[in-house]
C-alpha cells in the first residue's frame, strides 16, 4: 500500500514534469526541447522562440498546472462537505455563480460607467468571481442541510446554472458589442488569457486556496463519517465549513474568473485519484487530487493544441467517461 | 457519571422528557427503551453534546456539559449513530483510527501508541482479522462492531449507541449486547444504548431507563421490571401487542 503510494506520487510529479516542458513545446510552431532549456538557462537561442517561450508559453503551462490542482482539490472538497459523489465546482453552480459575476462586471461596468483600467479590470473579474462562486455556494450549503438528498443538491446547481445562463443572457441582450464579445471570448474558456500581470492575482490566489484547503485536512477525513459523528469527536462543522467554503471559493472562483469555465476537471479527477490512490484519506487524496489535476490539464492543454479545439471541449471529452462510470456505480445511493 | 437536573428535552412546543432527575453510574450497561418518537435518539444526542436542552443540566462528572468544549466533551462522550458508513477505499483500520481524531495533531498524525489503541479496539470487538477490508463490502454486523471499535479508540468514559441492534439477527443481536456488557463491566464504561429489544434489555443489562412520556425512570433491571412499567408502557392500544409482551414476560420468569 504504502510502496504503491510513493510510487504513483513519484510517477504523476515525473509526469507534471515531462508534460509541462511538452506544454511548452507544443503549439502552432513546434519547439525542439534543447531551445527551451536554452531560453531558461540563457543559452543561445532565436529571441522570437525565446520570446514565444518565455512570455506565451511558459505562462500558460504554468496556470495548466495551477488550474488543474486548483480545480479538482475544490471538487475534492465540495464532495466531501457535500458527501455526495457527484459534487464538483461545476455541477454544483460554483462556476455558473463566478460566470455571473464576471458576466455582471464585464457587461455591468460599461453600462455603469466605470472607467476600466487593466489593474481595475483584473481586481473587478476575480473580486466579482469570487463574490458569485461564494453566493451560490452559500445557497447550495444552506439547502443541503436541510435537504439530504443527493439528486435535490445536484437539479438546485443545474437550476441555478440555468438561471444564471438566463441572466446573463438579458445582460447580453443590454450590453454593447465591445464588452459582449470580451464576454464572449471569456465564456469559451482558455488557460493562454492569463497575463503575467494577472497571474500575480491568480499564483497567490491558488496557494492560498490550497493552504486553507491543507489546513482543513483532518476536518475532512473526521467528515467522512458524516456530521453527527463529526460533531461527537470534538469537530467544530461551523469552522470546517468555513473554511472549505472559503477555499473552494479561492481555487474554483479564481480560475473560473480568469480560464472561463472549465468543467468536468472537478468532478473527474478527485474519483481517478481515489480509483488509482485506493484511499479515503485527505493526506493522500489532496496532493494526489492536486497532482493527477494537473497532469490532466497538461494532457487537455496539449490536445487542445494539437487538434486545435477549446480546452473546454477536451476537458468534457475527458471527463464525461469517468462522471458517467460514477454514476453508474452509485446507481444504488439515491 | 451522568446526570441530568431538572431536564426538559423536546421541539420547540414539543416536550418529550422533563422534570428529569436522575443519574446513570459507570460499569454499567444501561438500555434505553421506549416507543417510537417518544425522544430516545434525542436525549443520546444531548448527553453527547450535539442536541439541544431546552431547560435543566446535564453534567458528566459534576461538569455541566454545556460549558464544556466540543474538544473536551469528544475525550468523555463517544457516540454511535444509526448513520450507515460505507465508503469506498476506506479500511476498517482507518475508520477506527479516526477514533483517535481527538487526540491528534492538526493533520490528524498517528503516534505509536495510537496505533496500539486502534489494534486493541478492533480485537476488543473481535474484528482483527477485518482491518485491511473496506466497509462497502461487509455486513451491517460487522460495520456495527467497526463503529463501536472507533467509539472504543475514543477512549471515553461514556459511550452512546442509537439502536445498534436494528438491521441485526437475533445471534449477532445477543453477541453485541454481550459484548457492550463486557466493555461496561471490565472497563468500568458508562455504556447507553436505546432499542426496542426487550428481551435483550432484560435479560443483559445491568439497569433500564425507560421513557414513559414526559417521565423518564431510570432503575437496575431487576426493579424496572417488578415496577410494572414495562408491562403499561407497551399495553396502550394493541391487544396483540399486549399479548405477546405478557407472553415474552412469562417466558423470561419461568
Amino acid at each position: 500500500m504504502q510502496h504503491r503510494t510513493t510510487t504513483l506520487f513519484t510517477l504523476l510529479a515525473t509526469m507534471v514534469v515531462v508534460l509541462f516542458a511538452l506544454d511548452i513545446a507544443v503549439g502552432s510552431v513546434n519547439i525542439p526541447l534543447s531551445d527551451i532549456w536554452a531560453a531558461f538557462t540563457g543559452g543561445e537561442c532565436d529571441p522570437t522562440k525565446a520570446k514565444i517561450i518565455i512570455d506565451i508559453r511558459l505562462l500558460k503551462a504554468a496556470v495548466a498546472i495551477l488550474a488543474g490542482a486548483a480545480l479538482s482539490v475544490s471538487g475534492l472538497q465540495m464532495q466531501t462537505l457535500f458527501r455526495n459523489p457527484l459534487a464538483g465546482p461545476y455541477v454544483l453552480g460554483v462556476s455558473s455563480g463566478a460566470s455571473l459575476g464576471v458576466a455582471l462586471f464585464i457587461l455591468g461596468a460599461p453600462l455603469m460607467g466605470v472607467a476600466s483600467s487593466p489593474l481595475l479590470s483584473t481586481l473587478g473579474i476575480a473580486g466579482a468571481a469570487w463574490i458569485g462562486a461564494a453566493g451560490i455556494l452559500a445557497v447550495v450549503a444552506a439547502v443541503s442541510r436541510r435537504i439530504k438528498d443527493i439528486m435535490v443538491i445536484l437539479i438546485l446547481g443545474m437550476m441555478i446554472g440555468s438561471a444564471v445562463s438566463a441572466v446573463v443572457q438579458v445582460l447580453q441582450y443590454l450590453s454593447n458589442e465591445e464588452s459582449l464579445k470580451s464576454f464572449i471570448v471569456w465564456t469559451m474558456g482558455s488557460l493562454g488569457d492569463v497575463s503575467s500581470s494577472q497571474l500575480m492575482l491568480v499564483a497567490p490566489a491558488i496557494v492560498a486556496g490550497l493552504a486553507v484547503a491543507v489546513a482543513a485536512i483532518k476536518p475532512m477525513n473526521i467528515l467522512l463519517l458524516g456530521e453527527a459523528y463529526a460533531r461527537t469527536m470534538g469537530l467544530n462543522i461551523r469552522r470546517t465549513r468555513a473554511m472549505i467554503l472559503l477555499s473552494t471559493t479561492l481555487l474554483a472562483g479564481t480560475i473560473t474568473a480568469f480560464c472561463g469555465p472549465i468543467g468536468f476537471i472537478g468532478l473527474a479527477i478527485p474519483h481517478l485519484s481515489r480509483m488509482l490512490f485506493r484511499s479515503a484519506d485527505h493526506r493522500i487524496l489532496l496532493p494526489a487530487s492536486a497532482l493527477t489535476g494537473s497532469v490532466a490539464l497538461l494532457l487537455c492543454d496539449i490536445g487542445s493544441k494539437l487538434l486545435a479545439l477549446p480546452v473546454n471541449t477536451i476537458t468534457a471529452l475527458l471527463g464525461i467517461p469517468i462522471v458517467v462510470w460514477v454514476v453508474i456505480r452509485n446507481k444504488n445511493i439515491v | 457519571m451522568i446526570r441530568f437536573q431538572n431536564l426538559r428535552l423536546g421541539y420547540d412546543e414539543r416536550t418529550l422528557i422533563e422534570h428529569l432527575s436522575s443519574e446513570i453510574g459507570a460499569g454499567c450497561l444501561t438500555a434505553l427503551i421506549g416507543r417510537n418518537g417518544t425522544g430516545k435518539s434525542t436525549l443520546l444526542r444531548a448527553i453527547a453534546g450535539i442536541g439541544t436542552v431546552q431547560e435543566g443540566t446535564i453534567s458528566i462528572d459534576g461538569e455541566d456539559i454545556s460549558s464544556l468544549s466540543a474538544a473536551r466533551m469528544a475525550t468523555l462522550v463517544a457516540f454511535v449513530t444509526t448513520d450507515k458508513v460505507r465508503i469506498a477505499n476506506l479500511r476498517c483500520r482507518d475508520v477506527v483510527a479516526l477514533g483517535r481524531a481527538p487526540y491528534t495533531n492538526w493533520i490528524g498524525r498517528m503516534q505509536d501508541e495510537d496505533r496500539l489503541i486502534v489494534e486493541q479496539s478492533l480485537a476488543a470487538v473481535g474484528m482483527s482479522d477485518y482491518a485491511d477490508k473496506t466497509m462497502d463490502r461487509m455486513s451491517d454486523g460487522e460495520c456495527q462492531r467497526i463503529m463501536i471499535a472507533r467509539a472504543l479508540a475514543q477512549q471515553t468514559p461514556i459511550i452512546l449507541l442509537d439502536e445498534p441492534t436494528a438491521f441485526l439477527d437475533m445471534p449477532n443481536r445477543y453477541e453485541l449486547c454481550t459484548l457492550l456488557g463486557q466493555l461496561a463491566h471490565d472497563e468500568g464504561k458508562c455504556i447507553l444504548f436505546s432499542t426496542h429489544e426487550l428481551d435483550i434489555a432484560i435479560s443483559l443489562c445491568d439497569s433500564i431507563a425507560l421513557i414513559a412520556p414526559p417521565e423518564l425512570h431510570i432503575m437496575p433491571t431487576q426493579e424496572m421490571v417488578r415496577s410494572g412499567h414495562i408491562e403499561r408502557l407497551f399495553t396502550a392500544k394493541q391487544e396483540q401487542a399486549t399479548n405477546f409482551v405478557s407472553n415474552l414476560f412469562s417466558a423470561i420468569k419461568q
